[in-house]
């Protein structure tokens, strides 16, 4: 059970209050562990994937980070498939609670990729990079460019309908007073403004920010006497299709058509069971993409689902209702921060952006190159 | 592509086969004695089957451009003088999916599904790319 989350406040895309990786994550942690009503003292399983301090300490995160948290714990999980790895992590932190391996388990993740300038770039020419780096492929949006080149080919979907998404998340930014891009943008913007990698506009892509996020969780024994109310992981799944764009099958399709129908089918839940969707949005086709894997919409029809306001607010399905990667905040891997928002979504934290009625979430993390999915089916409820 | 920060290829066991054949501009493959197909990129065992029989074999280079973007933003100060730059996924007759730049660069000339003939771009004297030579549609050059 999830019983505490929180997220580190910004100011114009940076830490609000300056701080390192592991400062930001240590102040973030403890105001998580505050939310559920626990303390760091508690925590005896420790789960995180960052990209600070490489080379360096940073090569043995779960390691650096206990030892600057002062803790000691019992069960770690370095797992890093990118963007995608805190919905693994949560998955695998609710097996350590089952197994008994843990009670209480802190996700835990932060980045100064815009405050503390460039990080160094995972995108070299070694072992499978050599292929495709020294010919001057940009990652990852380069990746993520190739993927929706082909999409358009294949569908005959146009850069309008990629721009919908980037419309509509700035519709929810505008509710959200933490989010960064709180402005309305159109169709017309996100194709006016400069081609990054054709067909991905600067406005197709995510923001770059800093930011970290933190989330607890711990046994339904402990959670009874907790004060938030709990949300249950009634099913996950993960999936790891590829790293190197060249390796991926087909590059409309990924891998959360495979994760998506396991994670459901684990809570015993159907598509139409699901009241709102949290969905990595690192770049507008990364929506579209998994929109369709996830079976919520045919191929070629996600861009005119997003246009028609389904997922905008007051919609039947909301989606990224923070504003997402692409208006709220981005901070290199982004996946903790759908699981945040889909709690606070849950516990009716939301204020102005609030989905009413809604119980059920799916969250679905993509990270590395279109390389690694992952979804969680988050509840209030039991079906 | 000469800066002294140009993302040169890092050699390895696996791939030197690959980067002597480009050297030499004559394309090799690596190729599944137990399966009996090409695959790539190189590797000690074939992803399809696991089989550890891999041979090097020659290649035609001929293919169809799968996907691709026109680089207008330089992913690093080696790339700045390229761009825009169009860099594509083709799909080699031999079954084999590879990276690589588009020449000629004029982007309008390049589609999903346009034919491509390997060719090679010697960047240092020890450095040599492949690029993708677009090709009319039939002709065998």
């Amino acid at each position: 059970m999830i019983v505490g989350v929180a997220d580190a406040a910004l100011r114009k895309g940076v830490l609000a209050t300056p701080a390192t990786p592991l400062g930001a994550q240590a102040v973030t942690a403890a105001a998580a562990l505050t939310d559920s009503g626990l303390s760091l003292r508690d925590v005896d399983g420790l789960f995180t994937a960052g990209t600070w301090g490489v080379p360096g300490s940073g090569q043995f995160q779960t390691a650096a980070l206990a030892e600057y948290l002062g803790i000691d714990p019992r069960y770690a999980d370095g797992t890093n498939v990118g963007g995608a790895a805190f919905e693994v992590h949560l998955g695998h932190a609710a097996m350590a609670i089952e197994a008994g391996r843990c009670d209480v388990a802190l996700i835990s993740y932060g980045s100064t990729q815009r405050s503390g300038g460039s990080t160094r770039t995972w995108a070299l020419p070694a072992f499978g990079g050599q292929y495709d780096f020294p010919f001057g492929l940009p990652a990852p949006i380069g990746g993520y460019a190739l993927a929706a080149m082909r999409y358009m080919a294949e569908t005959g979907v146009a850069g309008e309908e990629l721009a919908e998404v980037a419309v509509a998340a700035r519709a929810w930014a505008a509710l959200n007073p933490a989010a960064t891009k709180r402005d309305p943008i159109t169709v017309a913007d996100v194709l006016g403004s400069p081609l990054v990698s054709d067909p991905l506009h600067v406005l197709d892509c995510c923001l770059v920010t800093d930011g970290a996020g933190a989330v607890v969780l711990t046994t339904a024994d402990r959670a009874r006497d907790l004060p938030r109310q709990p949300v249950e992981i009634l099913g996950w799944a993960e999936a790891q299709s590829h790293w190197t764009i060249s390796q991926m099958p087909d590059l409309v399709s990924t891998g959360a058509a495979r994760t998506g129908k396991a994670a459901l089918e684990q809570a015993g839940l159907a598509l139409d069971d699901i009241d709102l969707l949290q969905i990595y949005d690192s770049f507008t086709i990364t929506v579209l993409l998994t929109l369709e894997a996830l079976g919520i919409c045919k191929r070629g029809e996600s861009g005119a689902f997003v246009a028609e306001g389904h997922t905008r607010p007051g919609g039947r399905l909301p989606m990224n209702t923070s504003g997402g990667g692409l208006a709220a905040a981005h901070p290199g891997m982004y996946g903790i921060f759908l699981i945040i928002e889909a709690c606070r979504q849950l516990r009716k934290e939301c204020g102005d952006r609030q989905v009413m009625n809604a119980r059920t979430a799916l969250v679905h993390g993509t990270g590395g190159q279109l390389s690694s999915s992952a979804t969680c089916i988050l509840s209030t409820e039991r079906p | 592509m000469t800066t002294p920060d140009f993302p040169a290829p890092v050699e390895d066991p696996d791939s030197t086969p690959y980067w002597d054949s480009l050297r030499e501009h004559a394309l090799q493959l690596p190729y599944c004695t137990a399966c009996g197909r090409f695959f790539f990129y190189p590797r000690t065992i074939c992803p399809r089957c696991h089989a550890a029989g891999v041979e090097w074999r020659p290649a035609s280079g001929r293919g169809v451009i799968y996907s691709y973007t026109v680089v207008r933003r330089a992913p690093s100060p080696a790339f700045a003088a390229d761009v825009p730059y169009t860099v594509a996924l083709a799909d080699l007759d031999e079954g084999c999916r590879i990276v690589a730049r588009v020449v000629p660069a004029d982007a309008a000339l390049v589609a999903v599904g346009s034919p491509v003939q390997v060719d090679y771009h010697d960047i240092t004297d020890s450095v040599t790319l492949p690029v993708l030579r677009l090709r009319a549609a039939g002709s065998t050059a």
